[in-house]
């Protein structure tokens, strides 16, 4: 794979918008089968361009009229914002307070650095392979949520190109939810609580709540493989002190000597024991002679307190809240920000995603014999749709799009048995 | 002052209809009915005029219909204001209590017989009880008319209303609830016996106070989630496939759901009738009389304005800054850097203290350049906030600084932030450290702690105030960070200009201590002088609910 270099960017973007961007499938997702005349019309996107150029309310009347102007723009990053009452290119236009965002995807953004209190191995917009499993768990936790307790079924999981996921649900009726709806859903999916100043984030009361139940199980899945072993919280002096402070409400305020010698003992214990999980197992068997309350689930909050997904609430709260479209470039890195697809959620690897270069590349690489064959005769020129089908399936990009493609086909069915359904409906009459 | 008039433009107003009826005074206090054959605001129907035991007959209802008789200017102006006091009420106990706690629920009740609300009443019927329900009803219609005029205001009302509501219908015995579903025509879809059975062990862990024998008991309601939020987000029922299991015991949840989506609908109505009734210069004045009432300051009027200097900002956020602003500004120092929470919540309160546009954005470029922040990206990336912050930028709003509710109440930290509202949001070991570290006494903290503890936020936060001031008592109450520095500077410094700031707005009425609801009935009932108080943009007001 080819090193991106930011500086190349200007060069690469034309080539990527004018023969890999796949503007047909992005239409398709945002023109939801046509659901109200103007629901692609009036949807908001805003372009970042050069020199953190930004650009909001654009808005386009067909795909065409897209292609050209993202052909013609450029664009370093692309966002998709909320579709409005009237044309958002026209917002200056309207009375103002009657320009209005009605709908908008539910979206969840959860990015890395919300975890750096939890991960030892990198900071900030840094990832390795390691913290990564931190978001395997959040998708997996949430994608069961969303399908199972809300009821949605379309999600798309998007690899945001640096340091973290977006979710974007499209059901027709998270699309409609309002304000308070969807802070309710994020704060049902919420366990992690606090900021630099609470020790503590997650406090669990008794009875379990289904909901967290189900997250706990997956959580466990990735456990101890994870934060003992790959993070190996109760290894060092420090990361244990971190973990142990986390029980101060379970058995150190009842301090006397007796729970002292054991407390001393424990972490004699944790020097000597060079096996993660028994050491695991250790803190478990204290917590649980020790309850100093009926109902303390310590060692549960714990799990969820490193594990847990953390979301960015305000994203998802607000229906005009723009977010990182699909497919779009991450300028730091290059890398495209692609669909996920679940079914190989355990073996995706952001290190793997294609950087703009990499893809731009294996376009200029000469054809093999097969794909030779394909090539058109002389003469017979093609028309941009179908070309750009066949470049993109010459690169790396071409699995992603196929994610992408088997997404919307599962709108398009649901969106026919729908209309079946209402067809049946008055043939009843 | 006010003699006895029947008004007849209030009743039109709120039944939508733009016709102008003359009012004629009279001495006694009768009443006469006049004869309804415009639309009605809500159902459209028509409505046949009943006898008042039926319409009165439930001691709680919806407000679906508006009175139709004519009232007297006097008893108008009565009913208001005792219900905006109910109101007012309400929303303070919200603040200084959980709702739903005992504490709350006495003080409410207690609110509510004091100001002969109905309330609890089983024996109905007699006249005294139908009189209450008559005030409840009218009394209601006429704040609706207060309070439609802006988002603000609208949202403010529907959350007291609301709060309120919710208070009554859960104190109502069962058979009394079920007798206000069916007299209202509310049907809800229950889970079938079977399902409950399949789905036992979840109902159970997941619904607040059931045990396997009330499950099976009482019924459950199936609704759309979206109907039952604030049971969502507490996940105090059990959610599948979209839909919420509400138990019998927790209808009140669906049933203010409709509550509040017929009355925000209402609200809309009625702000569009709204100029049939300014028009009437008897009710203009005092329906914008009582949209104001008992609104503290909002602090966006700024008179100090270039009266402090950067310099002095260091030294003012340990004598004169709340807690919040003082730990905002710490961090700032210490991490050259604020997350979008803490810059809001700081940046509009010092912009509240008095700091210029240009003063702001010297304050923070040159924090911020000390750390990972070069001048560039501050111009690119932070400095449109703070002309946004000023109204410079965006759809030009002039932000009002934030008051204790909202910063307690919304948007909490997370990860990496540091605003919010120490009391409320730090660990009480880490705010007893803090403290500390701050030098109080160990008699002060314990004193404070306390009050976290009861989750009595402000009054700890007052009480801070007065361990740094050195003060017994601190002589007014907390319900916003630019009035604690007011209040302390003021202290300090014993400038006069301050003072009169502060205390201007709220003058003549004082701010009711939400601890002593009981205080309010020596206030006169009749807002007197202040009746002539000249309107100011509502919109300013309420901004910070």
């Amino acid at each position: 794979m080819s090193d991106y270099d930011p500086a190349s960017l200007p060069d690469l973007l034309p080539l990527y918008y004018r023969r890999l961007f796949p503007f047909s499938q992005y239409y398709r997702w945002l023109n939801y089968g046509g659901v109200t005349k103007s629901y692609f019309q009036n949807r908001e996107f805003s372009f970042t361009l050069k020199d953190d150029v930004y650009v909001r309310y654009q808005s386009f009347s067909t795909q065409s009229e897209l292609e050209k102007e993202i052909q013609k723009m450029n664009p370093y990053k692309i966002d998709i914002g909320a579709v409005y009452s009237h044309r958002p290119n026209q917002h200056n236009t309207v009375k103002s307070g009657s320009f209005q965002a009605l709908e908008k995807e539910l979206v969840f953004d959860i990015d890395m650095t919300d975890y750096d209190d939890v991960r030892s191995c990198c900071s900030a917009a840094d990832i390795c392979s390691k913290c990564w499993t931190l978001m395997t768990i959040a998708i997996r936790i949430l994608d069961r949520a969303l399908r199972e307790d809300f009821g949605f079924r379309h999600l798309l999981w998007v690899y945001s190109g640096r340091r973290g996921v977006h979710c974007w649900v499209c059901d027709a009726s998270a699309r409609k939810l309002p304000v308070a709806a969807r802070s309710a859903v994020c704060e049902y999916l919420s366990l992690v609580k606090g900021g630099e100043d609470t020790v503590k984030k997650v406090q669990l009361t008794d009875p379990i709540h289904p909901f967290i139940k189900e997250s706990l199980a997956v959580v466990e899945h990735y456990f101890s493989r994870y934060a003992l072993g790959e993070q190996d919280i109760l290894g060092s002096k420090e990361s244990a002190g971190r973990v142990l402070a986390l029980l101060q409400d379970d058995i150190l305020l009842n301090q006397c000597d007796l729970e002292q010698n054991q407390w001393k003992e424990l972490l004699l214990y944790f020097q000597s024991e060079s096996n993660a999980g028994k050491r695991w197992e250790r803190l478990k068997a204290l917590v649980n002679q020790k309850r100093s309350k009926r109902g303390s689930h310590a060692e549960k909050e714990i799990m969820l307190q490193y594990c847990y997904p953390r979301l960015d609430v305000n994203v998802s709260k607000g229906v005009n809240h723009l977010l990182k479209s699909p497919f779009s470039v991450h300028p730091k890195t290059g890398r495209i920000s692609v669909p996920i697809d679940l079914r190989e959620l355990d073996r995706f690897d952001p290190f793997d995603v294609p950087t703009i270069s990499c893809i731009c590349e294996e376009l200029d690489r000469p054809l093999r014999p097969e794909e030779e064959l394909q090539e058109p005769r002389d003469g017979e020129r093609e028309v941009g749709e179908k070309r750009r089908i066949r470049d993109y399936k010459r690169t790396s990009l071409a699995k992603y799009i196929r994610a992408f493609d088997l997404f919307l086909d599962g709108m398009e069915r649901s969106r026919k048995g729908e209309l079946l359904r209402k067809s049946d409906l008055q043939n009843d009459f | 002052m006010i003699g006895v008039f029947y008004l007849t433009s209030f009743t039109r107003a709120l039944q939508g209809t733009t016709c102008w009826r003359d009012c004629h005074s009279e001495e006694n206090n009768s009443r006469s009915r006049f004869l309804q054959q415009a639309t009605m605001q809500f159902s459209r129907r028509k409505k046949v005029i009943s006898s008042s035991l039926t319409e009165y007959g439930h001691s709680l209802q919806l407000y679906s219909q508006p009175p139709i008789e004519n009232i007297s200017l006097s008893e108008f102006e009565t009913f208001a204001v005792e219900r905006l006091k109910l109101l007012k009420t309400v929303d303070n106990l919200g603040v200084s209590y959980v709702k739903g706690s005992e504490d709350y629920k006495r003080k409410l009740s207690t609110e509510i017989s004091n100001l002969n609300f109905p309330f609890r009443s089983e024996a109905g019927m007699v006249a005294t009880e139908l009189e209450k329900r008559r005030k409840d009803h009218i009394s209601h219609f006429i704040l609706r008319l207060a309070y439609c005029q802006t988002e603000d205001l609208r949202r403010w009302f529907i959350q007291q209303e609301m709060d309120l509501f919710r208070h009554r219908f859960t104190d109502l015995p069962s058979k009394f609830k079920t007798e206000f579903l069916h007299r209202n025509d509310l049907h809800y879809d229950t889970a079938s016996t079977e399902e409950k059975e399949a789905l036992m062990e979840k109902l159970v862990s997941s619904t607040f106070m059931v045990s396997g024998t009330t499950v099976l008991e009482q019924d459950f309601y199936k609704v759309p989630f979206q109907d039952a939020l604030d049971l969502v987000k507490m996940r105090k029922i059990f959610l599948r496939a979209g839909f919420a299991y509400i138990p019998h015991q927790d209808i009140v949840t669906i049933v203010l759901n409709d509550f509040r989506t017929q009355l925000s609908k209402a609200l809309a109505l009625t702000a569009r009738s709204l100029p049939t009734v300014q028009s009437d210069e008897r009710l203009q004045p005092l329906l914008s009389h009582l949209s104001h009432a008992y609104v503290g300051q909002d602090y966006s009027i700024q008179k100090n304005v270039g009266k402090i200097s950067l310099e002095q900002i260091d030294q003012l956020s340990v004598k004169s800054f709340p807690l919040c602003m003082r730990e905002l500004q710490r961090s700032l120092r210490e991490q050259h850097h604020l997350r979008h929470g803490g810059r809001m919540q700081y940046g509009l309160f010092l912009k509240g203290v008095g700091l210029t546009l240009d003063q702001a954005l010297q304050f923070w470029r040159a924090e911020f350049i000390k750390g990972k922040v070069d001048s560039d990206k501050f111009d690119k990336a932070y400095a449109y906030s703070i002309r946004h912050m000023f109204g410079k930028e965006g759809k030009r709003t002039d932000y009002t600084p934030y008051s204790c509710m909202k910063i307690i109440l919304s948007n909490p930290p997370s990860q990496g932030d540091f605003h919010g509202c120490p009391f409320r949001h730090s660990d009480p070991e880490l705010l007893k450290q803090r403290l500390q570290t701050y030098k109080l006494s160990q008699a002060g903290i314990s004193q404070v702690m306390e009050l976290v503890k009861g989750m009595h936020y402000q009054l700890a936060c007052q009480k801070y105030f007065e361990l740094t001031h050195n003060i017994e008592d601190s002589g007014f109450t907390l319900n916003h960070p630019n009035q604690y520095f007011a209040e302390s500077q003021r202290l300090l410094t014993g400038v006069g200009e301050m003072r009169k700031e502060a205390d201007a707005p709220r003058g003549g009425q004082a701010v009711p201590a939400p601890t002593a609801p009981d205080a309010l009935q020596d206030q006169p009932a009749n807002p007197g002088p202040a009746f002539t108080e000249i309107t100011k943009d509502l919109d300013s007001f309420f901004q910070d609910y």
